[in-house]
């Protein structure tokens, strides 16, 4: 692993950090008060910083600092996070969110966006805390770390070299300092030792020890983990004090630590006389073997202890070994099934880790193409099978049976892996009605629900766009001002619902405001101006709503900043169709708004029925048969020229000839001699697709034909079948349009353009 | 024999940067993802020093320190507390519960090392 992918890593982290920031943050808007749900928040942008600080990224460090710095205010109570500090945290979530994508992409952001927020939130912070005196020193610990790269990762351990020490030795020049060390017994409980503080210190200049062993009790009354010895040292050194001072970094709470420039020779023959000074050469050496010696090793530890310490050294050692006494046992015979411990550990230490693994996104998707082989495969051994063997010998045919079920369950599986909540793309909705709402002076709290449900990725990555299109329309377009929903008798704060549920083996989508409904009359009235519609066209409620959805359709009177931007929710409703998926809207003035959206799970597989059309081999997508049905004559009723109705429980429902529309036939074809799909389409109404014949239902395998061909009007893709021929699959929603009298064509050159 | 260290970070960059700077520098590495998980694997994992983040889910920084001063077995072991909390309030707080010693983040790998090797014999 070199450190592009660990920034890979950090990236990915960075995304479900601030994830976790953003339902953090909402969680604590709705009121919660649970301080998990607050250290969850101060961890995720801490966690940002820090990774960040590692790979010198400075403004994300700087600001995720302040963040961090108000967030601490909030975490120990000393800020309470209402609603306003709150809407603050959200922008700056967002910002974070931003810088994040700037550090990774190259982009730019708006500085004058964050520089405005660092501001609020140091506001906030400074409200009840003493000026964050942190703020400043963080990024100069983050350039600090800049220079640090070696190679071009920017990563690369520097092995630590005692040659430099030698050559201190010749270099004799140098301040002599005298330092009294007398450690206290918390100093070894804390995992500190004498004999490695002494090294060090060895380490910064030429020493001479002396030992201080008069502290020492008889054996029956010493305590193990008590500190009995204190060290006299002189240094000669030419790195300063505090050269000395950093030795004892970790140590200097647990001792008395003086440290003195010695002053002159005859200072140094005095003490010298009441302190019988002992010149000992500090053996390094002796501790190389430390690791196993001085662990093992207690009795002797003991008996060094016991006896008068003959050197400082030595006795250094035996401070070490009783500091380690109370552990050493058991070390040792753990030492002997080190290393069956060691693979043991690593797999405990797997095995304790989160319960899932990431994958690279390809594998999963050449495994699904290849899966999707594996059906088509299986269903045309299984066809040939059946073909070459009209006997039906019933073992291979039970054994065919079970592989299907097996490449069935198979697939199942493989697409359950991509499959994933729809919670990360929600949960940028709400950033996107943050936003719009604060452009257009609105007050809107977007609730999600269902966040859960799990759909393929595929579906998903698509689902982001025309979401975030609608959301805009509904808070822009939507929603009322303030002051209109109170002059409506309604709460000033607007609310914008996004749910998300399965049905029937789709995923149901469904985002609902409480504003203003659609304004039939101004709707009925621009289409008329548009050339959408006749002038004097009688439409129903129903209709006159999904007006919308037509091409060069929009009701704003200024094309506003927000969903203006030329696209309509025709473009959302096309793409929606690509996905298969089918939208609605349902709106009562004056209580708002309800688009439906209704989504594959999957845009790999497709539950079909397959149809004959003039000759040709169809498959209608199961999902928008609603019944099929053999007509009978005396139920066909012509209506108009060429108009037909079929006459169902007493309802009429127009009758469409699909080898009509798709041009596979110039006449119509005989109703009583075909069969009748009875399909649902988004714009509500149902239809009856003539076809010639059902052949049957199956699972078949997508393949776009826009990617392989190019795209034709009223198909949706194609897909191989068992016999290896090559079907088309019926596009319903183009097919009921183009019978309504909107006729394939610039449906055609629409979606070339579009 | 290879010194071991244990790493408690719930930072997926963070662990894979310590388990990198460690493996390149001769270190056998375990690690946890959080202080319940530090002590779980502890008693396996058989550390020679211990290197833990404060600011963690389940159980932080400080009370892993506890936990592991707790531990008959390991109580006298070397822990570091790697954190971007220079301030000295965190630093005493990470003393009182039994750290040995700290390195600031964003740590850089000489830093760490130097740090681990001041700890270890």
């Amino acid at each position: 692993m070199d450190m592009n992918e660990i920034k890979e890593i950090f990236f990915q982290e960075c995304e479900e950090q601030l994830a976790e920031l953003e339902s953090g943050l909402l969680k604590l808007n709705d009121g919660d008060r649970d301080p998990e749900t607050v250290n969850a928040v101060f961890r995720a942008v801490h966690s940002i910083k820090g990774g960040a600080g590692a790979f010198g990224l400075d403004d994300l460090v700087s600001f995720a600092h302040v963040f961090e710095t108000t967030l601490d205010c909030v975490r120990s109570n000393k800020l309470e996070p209402n609603q306003d500090v709150l809407k603050v945290m959200l922008k700056s979530a967002d910002v974070l969110a931003d810088l994040t994508n700037a550090a990774r992409d190259g982009g730019s952001v708006d500085d004058s966006r964050s520089r405005a927020l660092v501001k609020e939130l140091e506001a906030l912070a400074n409200g009840e805390v003493p000026a964050p005196s942190a703020t400043v020193e963080v990024p100069a610990a983050a350039t600090a770390a800049a220079p640090a790269p070696t190679d071009e990762s920017g990563f690369a351990p520097i092995p630590f070299s005692f040659d430099g020490f030698d050559d201190e030795e010749e270099a004799i020049e140098g301040t002599v300092y005298d330092v009294t060390f007398n450690p206290r017994p918390e100093l070894f409980a804390k995992g500190n030792e004498a004999t490695l503080l002494l090294r060090d210190l060895s380490r910064v200049g030429e020493m001479s020890i002396h030992c201080d062993t008069d502290a020492l009790p008889s054996l029956d009354q010493i305590d193990p983990e008590g500190a009995y010895f204190r060290w006299k040292i002189a240094v000669k050194t030419t790195k300063g004090e505090d050269a000395i001072r950093s030795v004892f970094e970790f140590a200097e709470w647990d001792c008395d630590l003086e440290i003195k420039v010695q002053e002159a020779a005859t200072d140094a023959a005095e003490r010298a006389e009441e302190l019988p000074m002992i010149p000992v050469p500090f053996d390094l050496s002796m501790l190389d073997g430390a690791g196993s010696e001085g662990d093992a090793d207690g009795e002797e530890a003991g008996a060094a202890a016991n006896a008068t310490a003959t050197t400082a050294v030595a006795a250094a050692e035996a401070v070490s070994g009783i500091a380690k006494l109370a552990g050493a046992a058991s070390r040792g015979d753990k030492k002997d099934a080190g290393a069956a411990a060691t693979a043991a550990a690593q797999a405990t230490a797997a095995a304790g880790a989160a319960p899932t693994i990431r994958v690279d996104l390809d594998r999963v998707d050449r495994l699904i193409n290849l899966v999707g082989e594996l059906v088509i495969n299986q269903a045309m051994l299984s066809q040939s099978v059946i073909e070459n063997d009209a006997n039906g010998t019933s073992s291979i045919n039970m054994g065919l049976e079970e592989l299907q079920q097996l490449t069935r369950e198979i697939q199942d599986s493989v697409m359950a892996i991509r499959a994933q909540p729809v919670k990360p793309v929600f949960q940028r909705m709400s950033r996107i009605v943050r936003e719009v709402a604060d452009m257009t002076g609105k007050s809107i709290r977007l609730i999600t629900e269902g966040e859960n449900t799990e759909v393929d990725k595929t579906v998903i990555d698509k689902l982001a766009e025309p979401l975030t299109h609608m959301i805009r329309n509904a808070v822009d377009h939507g929603v009322e001002t303030p002051e209109k929903r109170v002059a409506a008798g309604k709460n000033p704060e607007g609310t914008v619902r996004l749910t998300a549920k399965h049905r029937s083996g789709r995923i149901l989508i469904e985002l609902a405001d409480d504003g203003a409904g659609i304004n039939r009359e101004r709707v009925k009235q621009k289409a008329i101006d548009n050339d959408l519609i006749a002038a004097d066209a009688n439409l129903t409620d129903e209709e006159i709503d999904n007006l919308i959805f037509l091409p060069g359709f929009s009701t704003a009177d200024k094309i506003s900043d927000i969903s203006g931007r030329g696209v309509g929710m025709d473009v959302v409703k096309r793409s929606i169709q690509a996905l298969g998926g089918r939208i609605s809207i349902s709106s009562r003035p004056g209580h708002g708004s309800v688009f439906t959206m209704s989504l594959p799970l999957t845009l790999a597989v497709l539950d079909g029925m397959v149809v004959t059309v003039a000759g040709q081999t169809l498959v209608v997508p199961l999902t928008a048969i609603v019944e099929t049905l053999q007509p009978e004559a005396s139920a066909i009723h012509s209506f108009g020229a060429s108009h037909r109705l079929i006459s169902i429980r007493n309802s009429f429902c127009p009758l469409v000839d699909v080898g009509r529309i798709l041009n596979f036939r110039t006449t119509q074809a005989n109703p009583v001699e075909g069969v009748a799909l009875l399909v649902e389409s988004e714009g509500g109404g149902q239809r009856a697709l003539m076809v010639d014949a059902i052949q049957g239902q199956r699972q078949v395998v997508i393949k776009s034909l826009e990617a392989n061909y190019t795209h034709v009007a009223g198909i949706a893709a194609a897909t191989i079948l068992g016999d290896g021929r090559v079907a088309l699959i019926l596009d319903v929603d183009a097919v009921v349009g183009a019978s309504r009298g909107q006729s394939l064509k610039p449906e055609m050159s629409l979606a070339a353009t579009g | 024999m290879k010194k071991k260290v244990l790493t408690v970070d719930d930072s997926r960059t963070i662990r894979n940067m310590l388990l990198v700077t460690l493996n390149n520098a001769g270190f056998e590495t375990v690690q946890a993802e959080d202080g319940v998980e530090g002590l779980e694997v502890l008693e396996e994992a058989n550390p020679d020093v211990i290197v833990t983040d404060i600011n963690m889910p389940r159980l932080d920084g400080f009370g892993f320190i506890e936990g592991v001063r707790r531990n008959e077995k390991y109580r006298a072991i070397p822990i570091l507390v790697l954190t971007t909390e220079s301030d000295a309030e965190k630093k005493n707080r990470a003393r009182q519960a039994g750290a040995t010693g700290w390195i600031v983040k964003p740590f850089d790998p000489t830093k760490l090392i130097d740090a681990i090797e001041r700890v270890t014999a």
